[in-house]
């Protein structure tokens, strides 16, 4: 008998590792033979600790499971969900990018091949520097670190760099509120951003690469370094890589907990171990980036769907997807939802499907009032607009941003007004502090609000020119985009910023 | 984590870093290797990694300075971070936090006075479908009411 106990931290911060003792105890003093492997999640949080049994005819999904329900669950007493296929929430995704998390041992190498591991790292080493990054250009991927812009243009500007050292760097910050999907790849598939990785590097004619991965994620950590270890040990890095003439190595490094460091300038002066102040640009990282030299700085996402963009081909991932976002979106259903998780569907799904159908509203039960869509830099999106698209294009005509792809909901017990006061304070505990709009601007921002909600009504209008001065002359989207929430909260929810006034009156 | 060896020396300081001289940017790895073993960054180490880098004092103090991580002062015996970021809220994290600070009788950034715990505040754990979340040392808990966060106390000595 095979059980599967997911060790991904959102299913151990619920449980899952006193679970797992529980089944490993329960199965010898049964008797019961039992191989438990120690999976990634399949995203399905609201019903963590998920455990799969395999008694011989197929995987039978089981959760959430408490330590309480672990001998009903051997005995055979405990209800199935059936298949995790069959799970309406799953059944729905287009797995692409996280079609093995949750299946594989993530730290298995010959289980991620077994899986369609390696068979696009074979298939890049087969191909010219040219040939490789027309492929990612072709399948039209986009950043997914926030700024969606096209993957296959930022490789092309380094592979055509002249350098004697070349870098790719992982973006791993995910400082997001209502994101996970890298932390989830991190520790359930690690090996598909290390593929990733080494293809983007033979790409460009890169030999070294780096993770900087956030120190609030002491999981991952561990995972990304065995993971290193191992991809080294078997020859998926290094000198040789596959026994190929290409050579590839990376290292994984810890922040330090700073927002901002997830800005790709800042980022690479924390890397070079400098303070994370955020550059001017030009020059462009992929010019002038680690140590000064040309470096494709990418998120966990864009670098973790590369392999299978070249396993399946450029074609087959392109043909997904709506208008100009192409693929699939990463989901990250979060805050005050039913079903909250990890959904990969291609482009093109409304806001309020999401929301209503897949997520089932919230978990309070009560009406949604707001979802924050792409973090905290993101606007509050109001059920009025729920008919909007996941598109770059389409959430940006309507005054937001996708983001990284998180979706924070919040039922009608919010207060809009406490929401944009926070979104100011946040810029301002989180600036690297070398630009004025962004570092005073902020605090600003907090007394602005305070103001409005004392019930001084020409406050509205300060709050609205100085977000147009941080927008306009910060120098990066950290002071650049916290008017998306700000604004966004006072539009689309003005009652909530009338309140205190009308109290007062 | 208890942390109650003698002050360091120059040599200790050198001895730990001596492995990370040869990394493509060193300073972050050889902050974290310290405080892994002091629980903070300790005084004598600001000259040591300007002399081993061939920084200013000024420049390695800035660095330490910038991030949110690294302690000049010492913590209590175990560090509990809750998350006050947006998903958490919208699951009742905020109260959740004030109402673990007023337990406690202490503010964020504080030690409970029998330095038990030190309670600081994190902006996201990735743990945004399970809100609201904390973490105490390495361990990341999820959705925490009154009643997990007072046995999560009651573990941690508070
Ligand atoms: C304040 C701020 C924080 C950011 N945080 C992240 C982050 O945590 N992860 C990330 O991938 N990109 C983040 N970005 C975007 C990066 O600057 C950059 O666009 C991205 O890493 C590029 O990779 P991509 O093209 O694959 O998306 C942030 C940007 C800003 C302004
Ligand atoms: S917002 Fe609290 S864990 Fe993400």
């Amino acid at each position: 008998m095979k059980i599967w106990v997911p060790m991904d931290s959102a299913a151990k911060a619920l449980g899952a590792d006193e679970v797992a003792e529980a089944i490993t105890r329960e199965a010898a003093s049964r008797g019961i033979d039992a191989q438990i492997i120690r999976n990634g999640t399949r995203g399905m949080i609201w019903l963590e600790p998920l455990v799969e049994i395999d008694r011989g005819d197929g995987r039978l999904a089981y959760g959430p499971v408490g330590v309480d329900d672990v001998p009903a669950l051997l005995d055979g007493a405990m209800d199935s969900l059936g298949p995790v296929e069959n799970i309406p929430f799953f059944a729905r995704q287009t797995r692409l990018t996280f079609a093995r998390c949750g299946i594989i041992d993530p730290l298995d190498l010959d289980d991620y091949q077994a899986h369609g591991g390696l068979a696009g790292l074979r298939r890049a080493i087969a191909m010219t520097r040219e040939d490789i990054v027309q492929q990612v250009t072709d399948s039209g991927l986009r950043g997914r670190g926030g700024a969606g812009f096209p993957t296959g243009i930022k490789w092309k500007t380094v592979m055509q760099a002249e350098a004697a050292q070349k870098y790719i760097v992982c973006n791993a910050d995910e400082g997001d509120s209502g994101t996970f999907a890298d932390r989830m790849i991190m520790e359930g598939d690690p090996f598909t951003l290390i593929e990733g990785m080494a293809i983007a590097g033979i790409g460009v004619g890169a030999t070294r690469g780096y993770v900087y991965l956030r120190s609030e994620y002491p999981d991952a950590i561990k995972v990304m370094n065995a993971a290193v270890r191992i991809a080294r040990d078997r020859g998926m890095l290094g000198q040789s890589v596959l026994g190929s003439d290409h050579e590839f190595d990376m290292q994984i490094r810890v922040g330090a907990g700073a927002y901002v460091c997830g800005e790709e300038t800042s980022l690479l002066n924390s890397l070079e171990g400098k303070r994370g102040v955020v550059r001017a640009k030009p020059p462009l990282p992929a010019l002038e980036g680690f140590l000064g030299k040309p470096t494709v700085v990418n998120n966990v996402i864009s670098l973790a769907t590369v392999p299978v963009i070249f396993e399946r081909g450029a074609e087959h991932y392109a043909g997904l997807g709506h208008n100009k976002s192409r693929g699939t979106a990463t989901l990250q259903i979060a805050g005050n939802v039913r079903h909250g998780g990890l959904f990969e569907a291609g482009f093109g799904i409304t806001l309020g499907e999401v929301v209503n159908d897949i997520a089932g509203g919230t978990a309070s039960g009560r009406p949604v009032k707001a979802v924050q869509v792409g973090g905290p830099l993101g606007a509050y999106m109001p059920v009025e607009k729920f008919d909007t698209k996941m598109g770059y294009e389409e959430f940006d005509a309507e005054g937001g941003l996708i983001g990284h792809a998180g979706l924070v909901v919040f039922d009608d017990s919010a207060d809009m007004l406490r929401m944009a006061r926070f979104a100011m304070e946040f810029c301002a505990v989180e600036s690297c502090g070398k630009c004025t709009p962004c570092r005073i601007g902020a605090v600003r921002g907090v007394e602005t609000i305070d103001r409005i909600a004392a019930g001084d009504a020409a406050a509205a209008d300060l709050l609205t020119d100085l977000c147009e001065t941080m927008k306009d002359g910060s120098l990066c989207a950290l002071g650049g985009f916290t008017p998306y929430p700000v604004m966004s909260a006072l539009r689309n929810f003005p009652d909530d910023f009338a309140t205190q006034k009308e109290a007062a009156e | 984590m208890t942390f109650s060896s003698p002050a360091p020396t120059d040599e200790d300081i050198r001895a730990i870093v001596a492995p990370m001289t040869s990394l493509e940017g060193p300073l972050l790895p050889m902050l974290h290797a310290l405080q892994d073993e002091y629980g903070v960054i300790p005084d004598i180490a600001v000259p040591v990694l300007a002399d081993v880098l061939n920084l200013s004092r000024a420049e390695v103090h800035g660095v330490i300075s910038f991030y949110h991580d690294f302690r000049k002062s010492p913590a209590g015996k175990h560090i509990l971070k809750i998350c006050r970021a947006e998903a958490c809220q919208s699951m009742g994290g905020e109260a959740l936090a004030e109402s673990t600070l007023a337990r406690l009788g202490i503010d964020w950034h504080d030690t409970t006075q029998n330095g038990a715990v030190t309670v600081e505040p994190v902006y996201c754990l990735g743990m945004c479908a399970c809100a609201p979340a904390a973490m105490l040392d390495d361990r990341v808990i999820a959705r925490l009411d009154r009643a997990r966060m007072d046995k999560l106390l009651d573990e941690a000595g508070a």
